[in-house]
């Protein structure tokens, strides 16, 4: 680019420089010309000649090998809290998707079945400690496919009712339900995850509750800002999705998701926002609900407990499974033994490796002076 | 391009016609047939490329012709077609940028183009029509009109010289702006022609323009009404060519020859052909690779995904079912899109900022080159010249250095040492004093008297004063110099003003003949004037010049002196003059210009003869005849003047010192000792380039010298051929065979004890060589030459003529390994050596710009070539190797995860960047650290490269660019993907990653990849870097701090423009997560910790590469030291770090 064309503006340009130039030699070399001497001398700036004050890192031994230590300290330190804050994570965890004749919800596994339930039993010999977090898990389930995930429309679920009557063509092909627009259109919304389950103890026989709160699922941004319901019409939700359909595999219309609580439905319902939030990968988890309520607020209390499954997701299609985890959490997220192990090999390779250094430094050093 | 259009234009026209005719003032001539008004084409000048109409597809398509535009623009227009995972945006944009910017300058440029033609085109000249005086614009100039310039103005095309102002019937003329030769130059009108232009008829018939600038051959017929048309020779001397300017003269008459795009100036116009550097060779297979990379990557996810789709309930499952289009889509439609949307997923693996990148680091980095001021000289008031800023890296890695002898090594200064007349040496080389001694005494001085008789003395100091085409400077000078002369004190660079002359031998000579007393005074309308020792001014006229030219190798004129004696005066060559002398005369002589040759002198010989009237009428008419031949002048001149110069009688001989170059040796001793072999070309005689070679310790005591020349061949008695062969054969065992293996290291015995050879060959032995009997053997000689050269730590070539210069560098750019080459000269005769190598310097010297022009690099002196080289040429490969493979490794680490992340989302080109992610990655994240780097880092300070000339070894033969470092970068490359994208993976088998319980999705996954990849590349960046300026700070913290920022703000901001909010947020949430903390950190650490192990433990790689003391560093301010190369275990304690002020 710089220099490929033909320069024919520098030819007329250096008619000017050779005649300075001229004057030069004309004047037998003797410098008498110190305009010219000004005009044509190079600028002696650090810049210009390269000499800019610059720092020259060293690596030497008397930084690397502290330094080295340091870090493999700090790793393990930070490894050995990462790795007992996840050890001291209880979990809980329960494929339900039935696949076997002897587990729970064999008979549910059906397709054909609807309104289905099941549900599992377990014991806590430990108490559990709170809050506990209700996660469900899918696998093989690929929400983070290209086509599923650009296959729903901002500005309907940001509430724009313009998109009502035109979802947009990346919908396809969830956009229109017999010729009725489908709202909230698109393959993400239409196969929201519809399994609901409920947590029961079992306190001598009878079914105590366990109160599971929806709040605080997802985003706080999702909830608060990106996610908009429509303009009531005559204070009715129903009536703003009027001349709209509900995606093919819903129940229930988007306005009727959650019918114990009138404000957790539309588009701002905490279960639809944490399923629009797409799974990065094929096996993944979504939080369901939390314990954080009544007696249970400090965890879960030994003793034996029922999960009522109400059975409605189909997954064995695809060779995809569902599970249901109960988990809490440390500082640092769920359970997860990665990080931890990966800061305690990481620091102590540092430490081995300041240490084979000091070895060799203490071996190899060079005498004072070489220079 | 220019050229190709003058061809297509006229092409056809120069077949048929081989000279043209014009008609003096457009008037018809009496002898000829019907007036048919020639056409030719007007005088405009278009220099520009563009008009406003056809600049933007024409710019277009020129841009797009590179087949990295074109490459991008196939990416977009697939985007733009087909259903792909990212918007046309993501690459339209960078492309757009980059089109637009390049036609912006081109447009630029052109423009001032289109403006310098107008100024030129708009001009207004004089014309003389009809007897009128009529201003016009210089474009409508016919060939034929009769311009009138006035001093001072340029000519607006090439003028045949009809009539000057001046008696003596001369202008004077500097092509400054042609050839850069400043001096003036005289040119003659056209002999006999009518003062009266008005009723001047005359037709001229001359060649078809050609770009020469020295050439032209013509005739001028001038009709009168009552005789024959009478015959006037044209050549150069008339000829004023368009771009020259008229000085010393109040006006001048001249005819038009050549007008427009036929000028001489015009067509030197054409562009120079284009040399490619060897980091870009490097650079497309690299390209390739990575092309091929992202073909198999795109396959290998096309044929995964049909694989993959093929299992049961995988292709389309309930959830995501397919629409009616996609079902009905032919399969291998599909296939195929699948394949396209894959390849425009992964393209940014080969990115379109890296050619931004290089040639903005080209272009700027060629700046500091013209900035430095070690390159000026101030004598010429000038710097270091860059013409083209394609070949800086090539500057690190050249193998072979040819240079020129005379301006280059010496200086082309020339002093005038000492003569010998008739077998009496006369020694002139002493302090100010005696000099003032010889300049002053009027009498004849007593010294010379006692040697050579008085009247031999005069007769050569005449011949040294008559024999020259030296001009004495015009006007106010004469006066100095007579002033001078009454005051009798001559500064030596108060006379040299006096005098200008082509060659600096000549003036030096005269100078030399006016230290003896025979002063110079000018040659006035034919009649030279010297003043002699009695101060009595001395008349002759001036009848015929015979010019030096390097075939002949000697000149003469024949002059008439006042008692009306012709004689003939010749200098030249000892070999050219010695055969045209009486031989008892040459014995005396001889002696002392071998001596003189030795000791590194130019010699020349000098002769003369006195020619009887009946001779002189006879020679005077062959010249004549000669003068005017139109076709083969040349030689039929030539023909004549051998005749001429025959039966002389031997005068003396001089002795002339060219002085060596400033550090001229320690220049050489610096490219010898980094590795570079030097050869030196020169047209000179074998014993002065040989004594040369030594004082510029090229050659040292203990070279053993092989010798194959002329005389060594003939030596023996035998056939020459069997003579060569021999010698061949016996110094190829000697230098290649027995010499020890080559391989061992690249280091050549500098210390060690082996011997050393040098080779010396002349230009009639090389030509034996190369062009011997037809047989097979040739190639043989030729391949024999070629490694006994290899062999030896330096080669002279001398008597070489300027083609066979570049012939050489041809053969050596040619031979085994395709060394780099590189080509240094000041004069006319080193343009084809500096055309045909890989970089060509000129030197700024006193043989005319010739050399610059047609450079790629000028300088002002050899000594700087040192700086150009080993700090220069060092710095320059190592920053732009290190920003080609940064480059190609930033981008593999890059598009990798995003390449594995198909295997985790159903091959469904899910991207996992964002898509400003995947725009701003090259653009603005992590572009202008390693600009900065490649335009400032200095891993070796300048002073340990300028000190430590073997340092330029660790580069030698494109060492950061072959397919060994590649490989390393390609691995780093291929471990920091996969480290960053199963990092994350691994972190993400449990996305709750918050306190809060919840969980991350596909967006916070790709940010967390991102966020870690843009830190490695810019802190692996940081960690390459050892020369931390301010402004590598300012970038690399300022980039990242960048990075940090337009993630919030992008993540901000519900983008109104956006389909997708999908990054609201996701980076700050990110960011609240320890988690994601924790992993960024650790994944940063890890994927530097081999690079710092590796930085730490590296083995020093030469022996020379020692740290300085980092105590003695401080002092000074401009100093700096140098970083250490020692591994860190070598180093002690102390010297951590050091800042230099």
């Amino acid at each position: 680019m710089a220099a490929s064309c033909w320069p024919a503006s520098g030819f007329y340009r250096e008619k000017k420089r050779n005649c300075s130039a001229r004057t030069a030699i004309f004047d037998g070399g003797m410098m008498k010309n110190k305009e010219g001497e000004v005009a044509n001398r190079p600028d002696n700036t650090a810049f210009t000649q390269q000499r800019l004050p610059a720092w020259q890192p060293m690596l030497s031994a008397g930084i690397v090998i502290p330094g080295f230590l340091v870090i493999g300290l700090v790793f393990i330190g930070i490894g050995v809290a990462l790795f007992l804050g996840s050890q001291s994570i209880q979990v809980l965890e329960s494929d339900y998707t039935g696949l076997n004749s002897n587990t729970p919800c064999y008979e549910c596994s059906d397709a054909s079945k609807k309104n289905c339930t099941c549900s599992i039993e377990f014991t806590l010999t430990k108490q559990f400690d709170g809050p506990v977090f209700l996660y469900y898990g899918l696998s093989n389930f690929f929400q983070n496919h290209r086509k599923y995930g650009v296959s729903r429309d901002y500005y309907q679920l940001s509430g724009d009712t313009a998109y009502f009557k035109n979802p947009s063509d990346s919908c396809s092909p969830y956009i229109y339900d017999s010729g009725v627009p489908i709202v909230p259109c698109g393959a993400a919304a239409n196969s929201m995850f519809n399994d609901s389950f409920r947590l029961y103890q079992l306190v001598g026989g009878t079914k105590k509750p366990v109160p599971l709160d929806g709040k605080g699922i997802s985003w706080w941004t999702d909830y608060n800002i990106v996610f908009r319901n429509p303009p009531l019409v005559n204070g009715s939700l129903a009536a703003a999705f009027n001349g709209t359909a509900k995606p093919v595999n819903w129940a229930k219309p988007a306005y009727e998701l959650d019918t114990s609580d009138p404000s957790n439905n539309g588009f701002m319902n905490e279960d639809f926002l944490v399923w629009m939030r797409r799974a990065a990968l094929p096996d993944f988890r979504k939080l369901y609900r939390r314990i954080t309520q009544g007696d249970y607020a400090a965890g879960l209390p030994v003793g034996n407990y029922s999960l009522e499954i109400s059975y409605n997701y189909p997954v064995i299609g695809f060779g995809g499974r569902k599970k249901i985890v109960l988990s809490n959490v440390s500082w640092m997220g769920g359970k997860n033994m990665f990080l931890g192990v990966a800061y305690l090999v990481i620091g102590s390779l540092c430490i081995v490796m300041s240490l084979v250094m000091l070895i060799v430094y203490a071996k190899y050093k060079f005498p004072e002076g070489d220079s | 391009m220019l050229r190709r259009r003058l061809n297509h234009l006229f092409g056809g026209d120069e077949k048929r016609v081989d000279s043209r005719t014009i008609y003096v003032g457009h008037r018809q001539c009496p002898g000829t047939e019907a007036f048919i008004a020639p056409k030719f084409c007007d005088n405009r000048i278009v220099s520009s490329k563009y008009t406003v109409w056809n600049f933007l597809p024409k710019n277009l398509f020129e841009q797009f012709r590179r087949i990295a535009n074109f490459y991008f623009l196939i990416i977009f227009l697939v985007q733009v077609i087909v259903d792909t995972p990212t918007s046309p945006v993501t690459s339209g944009l960078p492309l757009f940028f980059v089109i637009t910017v390049t036609a912006i300058k081109q447009g630029y440029e052109d423009w001032l183009r289109h403006k310098a033609d107008k100024e030129v085109n708009k001009y207004l000249v004089t014309v003389l029509e009809d007897g009128r005086r009529i201003r016009k614009e210089s474009e409508r100039i016919k060939v034929g009109d009769v311009v009138e310039v006035v001093e001072d103005e340029t000519f607006p095309c090439d003028l045949i010289l009809l009539q000057s102002s001046r008696d003596d019937d001369t202008c004077f003329v500097t092509t400054a702006s042609l050839d850069g030769e400043s001096n003036h130059k005289t040119h003659y009108t056209v002999p006999d022609t009518e003062k009266d232009l008005e009723s001047l008829t005359a037709t001229i018939e001359c060649e078809q323009p050609q770009p020469d600038l020295y050439k032209f051959v013509g005739r001028m017929h001038i009709y009168r009404s009552d005789q024959d048309p009478a015959v006037r020779s044209l050549g150069p001397e008339n000829l004023l060519l368009k771009g020259a300017t008229l000085k010393n003269t109040k006006k001048i008459y001249g005819v038009a020859v050549y007008t427009g795009m036929e000028t001489k100036m015009a067509l030197n116009y054409q562009g120079k052909s284009q040399k490619r550097s060897a980091v870009e060779k490097s650079i497309n297979a690299f390209l390739l690779v990575y092309l091929c990379i992202l073909l198999s990557k795109a396959l290998v996810c096309t044929t995964l995904k049909y694989v993959w789709q093929s299992r049961d309930g995988q292709d389309e499952p309930w959830y995501n079912q397919k629409t009616q289009k996609e079902k009905d889509a032919y399969k291998f439609l599909k296939m195929f899109t699948d394949f396209l949307s894959f390849m425009v997923l992964f393209n940014f693996i080969i990115p379109v900022s890296m050619y931004v990148t290089v040639e903005m680091q080209k272009f700027l980095g060629s700046f500091f080159i013209t900035w430095d001021k070690d390159f000026f000289d101030p004598e010429i008031q000038e710097g270091a010249l860059v013409n083209t800023s394609d070949l800086n890296e090539e500057l690190g890695q050249v193998e072979y250095v040819f240079t020129d002898k005379t301006g280059t090594l010496t200086q082309n200064n020339m002093e005038f040492i000492e003569c010998c007349i008739d077998g009496f040496q006369y020694k002139n080389r002493d302090s100010c004093s005696e000099l003032d001694s010889f300049c002053v005494t009027d009498g004849p001085v007593s010294k010379l008297h006692e040697k050579a008789g008085r009247e031999k003395e005069e007769l050569f100091l005449r011949a040294l004063c008559l024999c020259h085409t030296v001009q004495v400077k015009e006007a106010g000078d004469m006066e100095t110099v007579s002033e001078d002369q009454i005051d009798g004190l001559l500064p030596p660079t108060e006379q040299q003003k006096g005098f200008i002359a082509s060659s600096p031998d000549e003036v030096a000579l005269v100078m030399g003949a006016m230290k003896y007393g025979f002063t110079f005074l000018g040659l006035d309308s034919k009649t030279m004037k010297i003043r002699n020792r009695q101060n009595d001014v001395e008349l002759y006229e001036l009848l015929h010049v015979l010019n030096f030219d390097p075939v002949r190798r000697r000149m003469s004129v024949i002059v008439r002196s006042k008692a009306g004696e012709t004689l003939l005066f010749c200098k030249g060559a000892d070999s050219s003059i010695f055969p045209r002398v009486r031989s008892e005369e040459v014995d005396r002589i001889r002696v002392h210009v071998e001596r003189n040759a030795t000791e590194g002198y130019r010699t020349l010989c000098v002769a003369y003869k006195q020619l009887c009237t009946e001779e002189y009428v006879e020679v005077d008419a062959k010249l004549r005849e000669a003068r005017l031949a139109l076709q083969d002048r040349e030689e039929k001149l030539m023909a004549v003047y051998n005749q001429v110069e025959t039966g002389m009688s031997l005068i003396g001989a001089t002795a002339v010192e060219d002085r060596l170059q400033e550090e001229a040796a320690e220049t050489m001793e610096a490219l010898q000792e980094a590795g570079i072999k030097v050869w030196v070309l020169t047209g000179d005689k074998m014993e002065t380039a040989k004594s040369t070679c030594y004082a510029c310790r090229l050659f040292q005591r203990g070279t053993e010298l092989l010798e194959l020349t002329v005389r060594t061949l003939e030596d023996g008695g035998r056939k020459r051929e069997e003579r060569l062969h021999e010698l061949l054969l016996e110094y190829h065992k000697k230098a290649v065979q027995d010499a020890p293996p080559a391989k061992l290291g690249v280091r050549r015995s500098w210390v060690t004890a082996s011997q050393e050879y040098g080779f010396i060959i002349d230009g009639a032995t090389l030509s034996l060589v190369l062009n011997s009997s037809p047989e097979a053997s040739s190639t043989r000689y030729k391949s024999l030459f070629l490694q006994i050269c290899q062999n030896c730590t330096a080669v002279l070539c001398c008597r070489m003529a300027p083609l066979q210069k570049a012939q050489i560098v041809k053969m050596v750019k040619n031979s085994k390994g395709s060394p780099i080459t590189l080509s240094i000269g000041d004069g006319a005769n080193d343009v084809s050596m500096i055309l045909e190598a890989h970089v060509g310097i000129g030197i700024k010297g006193k043989e005319g710009r010739q050399a610059v022009r047609n450079s790629d690099y000028a300088i002002p002196k050899l000594k700087h070539l040192k700086k150009l080289l080993l700090a220069h040429g060092h710095l320059y490969y190592v920053r732009i190797a290190h920003l080609v493979q940064y480059f190609f490794y930033k981008n593999l680490c890059f598009i990798l995860p995003q390449f594995l992340y198909q295997f985790f989302c159903g091959y469904s080109q899910q991207p996992l960047y964002d898509a400003a992610y995947l725009t701003m990655y090259n653009i603005c994240f992590t572009s202008m650290p390693i600009l900065a780097y490649s335009l400032l880092e200095q891993h070796i300070a300048i002073e340990s490269l300028m000190d430590t000339a073997s340092l330029y070894r660790e580069v030698a033969k494109n060492a950061t660019l072959r397919w060994g470092p590649f490989l390393y970068w390609t691995t780093l490359g291929i471990f920091h993907g996969l480290l960053f994208f199963f990092g994350v993976r691994c972190l993400f088998s449990n996305p709750a990653l918050q306190d809060n319980g919840q969980v991350f999705g596909n967006w916070s996954y790709g940010t967390i990849v991102f966020t870690v990849l843009v830190f490695t590349v810019t802190l692996k960046l940081a960690l390459d870097t050892r020369h931390w300026t301010w402004i590598n700070h300012l970038v690399i913290w300022g980039s990242l701090a960048f990075y940090v920022f337009f993630s919030f703000f992008w993540g901000g901001i519900i983008w109104p423009f956006l389909q997708q909010q999908r990054l609201y947020f996701v980076f700050a949430n990110m960011l609240s997560s320890v988690s994601a903390w924790l992993v960024i950190i650790l994944l940063i650490l890890l994927s530097l910790l081999p690079e710092i192990l590796v930085l730490v433990l590296r083995k020093p790689r030469g022996p020379h590469r020692r740290q300085k003391n980092p105590g003695q560093s401080s002092v000074g301010g401009q100093q700096s030291t140098q970083a250490s190369a020692r591994p860190l275990l070598m180093r002690t304690f102390s010297d951590e770090s050091n800042t230099v002020r």
